[in-house]
């Protein structure tokens, strides 16, 4: 009936309810003032009359009680005072009982109840036994709620609690346990009938005036928690049993959903260690609609925070096997709750493996004994497919790398990989990144082969396609993020150990040669320069090291860096093979390993040849040619020549003029090193820059054709730049009259170039010949130099 | 008027005392116009003494033919008014005819008189009790003067009380059992026991206990039957589930309850149930109704 009704009659029968209260309460007030038992009786028994409506919903109900509620409290002081009412308080007792109607009386009866308590004229354990009792009158699920409520209410401070008044002699705390105990568990009755009021069309309704009235149950628990004197031994026999009993039993989600939640949160997380087993076994029965895993991580989370909370609590865990009787839960609740889904499921190991790692953080195997049973669960399924499932399983395998701050402890753990072989591709290169992540921030450096084999076979997601990805699919931008930090990650792969070293770099390489075209060019340049620094490494340590071997290994760590750079071709990607072709080279170089060296500059020059075609490139490429081969001084003359003279080759056949003309005025450094030991062949030198004057020359002339007028004479100038820098360097090729010339011919070009109009000046020739009177300026051996040339 | 007042005035004014009328309890007893007057209280094989005064009105004498006391017991029913049957009648002559002039005391005594019917109100029969003072006048008409009393008879404890227990039910229904814990109690008992809820299939709203009063008068073809409710006690708000147990304690003390009478003077008999009434949501009853037997126990020292 209640539920047709809309809420506006609702508010009028609450009015109609309250008016009704206070017409009543005006009249036992009147009684009270004038001590007339017998009008009180019969005015308080009307105004709780009100409180027999079935019309109205929990919360206005609500409202009418405690309306109530303040009367009955001024009915209290009048019952405790015999001199106003005459009458002995047992007289009284049976007195109230005399009322026809259940609610009523039973409100009276409380009231009259706990006055009797507090008269200490009958033990209170036979007056709360005896209230208890009675209510049972009451079994209208609302009306039953709240006066159940009333009788917790009054009789809360009048417990046979240790330390309490009413202790003693036969009432023990036993007495008040069992009193609550008692009103809870009918309490709870009530309130899972509720749902069965009404049509079910109103069931959503009902679910919600439901948890509006939940804290009336659960405040049983809070004053069993409350009561002084319950001794773990108690606990442990009587509470929790018949807590659990009555929380198994009703079997309604709801109620027992909140009573667990209740449980853990009331009771001391020592209770819960020492009662795990019960306590989990509860948990295992509950219906499969419960959310159990919420009950399970709210008490895991508790345990974690009692052990964290101070290090003496540790063994107790140690003691009652605590993470042995969790994991069994967990297990079984996973068995039997089919419905689960699989996110449930792995909530819970990710509350369980939080657990273990604040409690039992020396204990690895515990933790992959979580994964372990991770993995079985998602074998069980097909493929993983929710996201928020994915989201715990990432939650969970980040954990261990939050706690050990290393992942290395990570590595060591078997199971690992294989939770995140469930993982769908996405989610497992967001995890491999995690544990990039981690590895960076953490500056963690993974020191042996065997952990960097399990390290890339975590992360093998990035290092390679996985079956069945589509590679449209991805996202330029995060594809290559997720490549770069794989280039860092290899960067964090070190040991002192060069034998050791190496092997990394074996299994490195293993790897990454099977990351296919696209990620090639992200991660052999880390590989090449790692390896490249084991070389230096070596190198450095080549007179400590006894023995043969260290060529030999030398020579084995070139020939890898050669394949790999080989692989490369595939891609292709030749400016970069170059490159590294050259920092190998170098190194080479710097090993005095010529044959080695030279093989590394075929190469580049074979990339340059068949694979550079773009004009760019090219320039670039041979800049960076002569750049390496000028530092290298490994070469004896025979290869020296050859390789030099290949690139001036090449320098001069570049395709633009001015390309060409820089190229060519670079070899030049090819014939003169600026060191002790280095060559210093003059006259090539100036066959170099000539040449690059004539190219110069023929730019100009090719300019002034197509553009009726002559172009810039930067070339000229950079030219003169080099004349200037091999006269100060002591090229005897080179003459102060070479200078001056080149000088007047810059000249004469601009002002061609400029016909008629006033001297442009360029700013990098008057630069440069403000250089030159500086340095004549300047004097001494250098300005004796500058002396001849005028300007 | 005054004269006329005067010629029907008695001539003398009667009054009766019992020996020990200031200590003897008194109990209200309804009169027929509604009024409720206090009458002295006397139990079986009680002596019932005392004296009545005869005054005649100032300046005037009274002539008779003789004054006697009787003690009657009467029966009256209701559907025969003002026809006393009598069952129990005892006479004392208190004086020889002759003449008063002043206040005359005669002191009267019944002893260990049997009655063994309670003094009964009910709705459709009366027993009473009382003491009648007839001063006989051949021509004016005797005088005569009623007293009524109450007698109550007090029964020690029954031997065998047995609790009564039954399971009864609808089929696919509603199955219930319940427990009183006697059958027979006494006027200030309590009533304890506890319904025991085997099948619940209706949606309950209440259930009460009522204590019924069957009074049958007449015999035979004329017995005419009346049943009040004279108690109706809330036991229980609300529907039970299957196996809840609810406790019932009753005082009976509050009620107005007499004992079981059973076949008084074959004029009527007086019987006692309590009927456990089951209501549905839509109002239907369901319900047990079971004898009890009540006896008056005598109270203590109260």
């Amino acid at each position: 009936m209640r539920a047709l009704a809309g809420v506006e009659d609702e508010e009028k029968w609450l009015a109609e309810g309250i008016a009704g209260i206070q017409h009543n309460a005006f009249f036992m007030h009147r009684a009270l003032d004038a001590n007339n038992l017998r009008e009180v009786l019969k005015y308080s028994a009307l105004m709780l009359s009100e409180l027999r409506t079935s019309k109205l919903s929990p919360q206005k109900y609500y409202d009418l009680y405690m309306r109530a509620f303040d009367q009955l409290r001024q009915l209290e002081i009048f019952f405790k005072d015999e001199s106003r009412h005459g009458l002995p308080v047992v007289d009284l007792y049976e007195l109230v009982q005399h009322a026809g109607n259940i609610l009523p009386r039973m409100y009276l009866l409380c009231t009259v109840g706990s006055v009797y308590i507090k008269s200490k004229q009958a033990p209170s354990k036979d007056v709360l036994k005896d209230l208890v009792e009675m209510c049972r009158g009451v079994q209208h699920p609302i009306r039953g709620l709240f006066l159940r409520s009333y009788l917790a209410q009054v009789s809360r401070d009048k417990l046979p609690e240790i330390g309490s008044d009413y202790e003693g002699d036969a009432n023990t705390v036993m007495d008040a346990v069992e009193f609550v105990l008692q009103n809870f568990t009918e309490m709870n009755k009530l309130w899972v009938r509720i749902q069965h009021q009404g049509p079910g069309t109103v069931r959503e309704k009902q679910e919600k005036e439901r948890n509006e009235l939940r804290d009336l149950v659960g405040k049983n628990l809070h004053v069993l928690g409350q009561i002084e004197g319950v001794d773990l031994e108690m606990y442990k026999e009587t509470v929790l049993p018949r807590v659990l009993e009555q929380v198994v039993n009703c079997k309604d989600k709801l109620a027992q959903y909140y009573l667990m939640e209740c449980i853990i949160q009331v009771f001391p997380d020592e209770y819960h260690l020492q009662t795990l087993e019960a306590l989990l076994a509860a948990c295992t029965q509950l219906m499969p609609t419960v959310d159990t895993k919420i009950v399970l991580t709210q008490l895991m989370d508790r345990l974690s925070n009692y052990a964290a909370s101070s290090p003496d609590v540790l063994h107790e865990f140690l003691q009652v096997e605590a993470f042995a009787k969790l994991s069994n839960a967990i297990g079984k609740v996973i068995d039997t709750q089919l419905e689960m889904p699989i996110v449930g499921a792995m909530t819970l190991f990710v509350s369980l493996l939080t657990f273990t790692l604040r409690v039992h953080p020396d204990r690895l195997d515990y933790v992959d004994q979580v994964l372990g049973a991770c993995v079985v669960k998602l074998s069980s399924v097909p493929k993983l497919e929710d996201s928020r499932a994915m989201k715990q399983v990432v939650a969970l395998l980040s954990a261990p790398l939050e706690k050990y701050s290393d992942i290395v402890t990570a590595l060591t753990l078997s199971n690992y990989p294989r939770v995140m072989d469930h993982l769908d591709d996405g989610t497992n290169k967001v995890m491999a990144m995690l544990i990039i992540q981690s590895i960076m921030k953490n500056d963690t450096c993974i020191s042996t082969a065997d952990k960097v084999e399990v390290l890339f076979e975590l992360i093998k997601g990035l290092i390679k396609d996985l079956d069945g990805t589509n590679v449209e699919e991805l996202d330029e931008e995060d594809f290559q993020e997720e490549q770069n930090s794989v280039a860092r990650l290899i960067h964090m792969l070190d040991n002192e150990e060069p034998e050791e070293m190496l092997k990394i770099i074996y299994v490195v390489r293993k790897h990454l040669m099977t990351g296919g075209p696209q990620r090639l060019p992200f991660t052999v340049p880390p590989l090449v320069f790692s390896a490249v620094r084991l070389v230096r490494q070596l190198e450095a340590q080549g007179g400590n090291i006894a023995g043969e071997d260290v060529p030999a290994t030398l020579r084995k760590i070139f020939q890898i860096l050669n394949q790999t750079i080989e692989a490369l071709s595939s891609v292709p990607c030749p400016e970069l093979a170059l490159r590294l072709y050259l920092q190998c080279a170098e190194a080479a170089s710097d090993c005095d390993l010529e044959p080695v060296a030279y093989e590394f500059f075929t190469q580049a020059f074979i990339l340059y040849e068949e694979e550079i075609a773009d004009s760019k490139a090219q320039v670039t490429a041979i800049h960076l040619i002569v750049g390496t081969l000028q530092r290298i001084n490994v070469f004896g003359v025979e290869n020296r020549d050859t390789l030099t003279h290949k690139a001036t080759g090449y320098s001069a056949r570049l395709l633009k003029k001015p390309d060409q003309c820089r190229a060519v005025y670079a070899c030049s450094h090819l014939f003169w090193v600026d060191d002790p030991e280095g060559i210093k062949d003059g006259e090539r030198v100036l066959l170099c820059l000539r040449r690059a004057l004539r190219i110069a020359n023929a730019a100009q002339q090719m300019v002034n054709a197509t553009r009726g007028s002559s172009g810039p004479v930067t070339l000229f100038v950079e030219i003169l730049n080099k004349y200037i820098y091999f006269f100060e360097k002591g090229n005897p090729h080179i003459t102060p009259s070479d200078i001056q010339s080149l000088i007047e011919l810059i000249n004469t070009e601009m002002l061609s170039d400029n016909g008629n109009t006033t001297i442009h000046s360029d700013p990098f020739f008057s630069s440069t010949l403000r250089y030159i009177r500086f340095q004549k300026q300047k004097g001494g051996v250098m300005g004796e130099k500058y002396d001849s040339i005028k300007l | 008027m005054n004269f006329l007042l005067g010629a029907f005035k008695p001539a003398c004014n009667i009054s009766i005392t019992f020996t020990d009328g200031k200590n003897r309890k008194q109990v209200p007893i309804k009169k027929d116009n509604g009024q409720i007057v206090m009458n002295p209280l006397f139990q079986s094989q009680e002596t019932i003494a005392g004296k009545i005064h005869i005054d005649p009105y100032q300046g005037k004498k009274v002539e008779h033919n003789g004054v006697k006391v009787e003690l009657l017991g009467q029966i009256e029913m209701y559907f025969d008014r003002g026809n006393f049957y009598d069952f129990t009648s005892l006479v004392r002559e208190l004086d020889v005819p002759g003449e008063i002039y002043e206040r005359k005391t005669y002191p009267f005594e019944f002893s260990s008189v049997e009655m063994p019917y309670e003094t009964y109100n009910g709705v459709n029969v009366r027993l009473k009790y009382v003491l009648k003072v007839t001063v006989t006048r051949g021509y004016a008409g005797s005088i005569v003067e009623y007293q009524d009393f109450v007698v109550r008879n007090y029964v020690p404890p029954p031997p065998i009380n047995n609790s009564i227990k039954m399971e009864v039910g609808i089929e696919d229904c509603l199955h219930i059992e319940f427990e009183y814990n006697k059958s027979k109690y006494h006027l200030k008992d309590v009533i304890l026991g506890k319904i025991y809820f085997l099948l619940v299939r209706i949606k309950i709203k209440n259930m009460d206990l009522e204590i019924r009063r069957r009074e049958s008068t007449g015999a035979g073809a004329n017995t005419h039957v009346e049943t009040e409710t004279l108690a109706k006690f809330e036991l229980m708000d609300g529907a039970p589930v299957r196996g809840e147990s609810i406790p019932v304690r009753v005082f009976l003390s509050p009620y107005d309850l007499t004992p079981t009478h059973t076949n008084i003077n074959n004029k009527f008999s007086v019987k006692y149930y309590l009927n456990l009434v089951l209501v549905d949501e839509e109002d239907r009853r369901y319900f047990k109704q079971q004898e009890i037997t009540l006896y008056r126990l005598k109270e203590e020292a109260s």
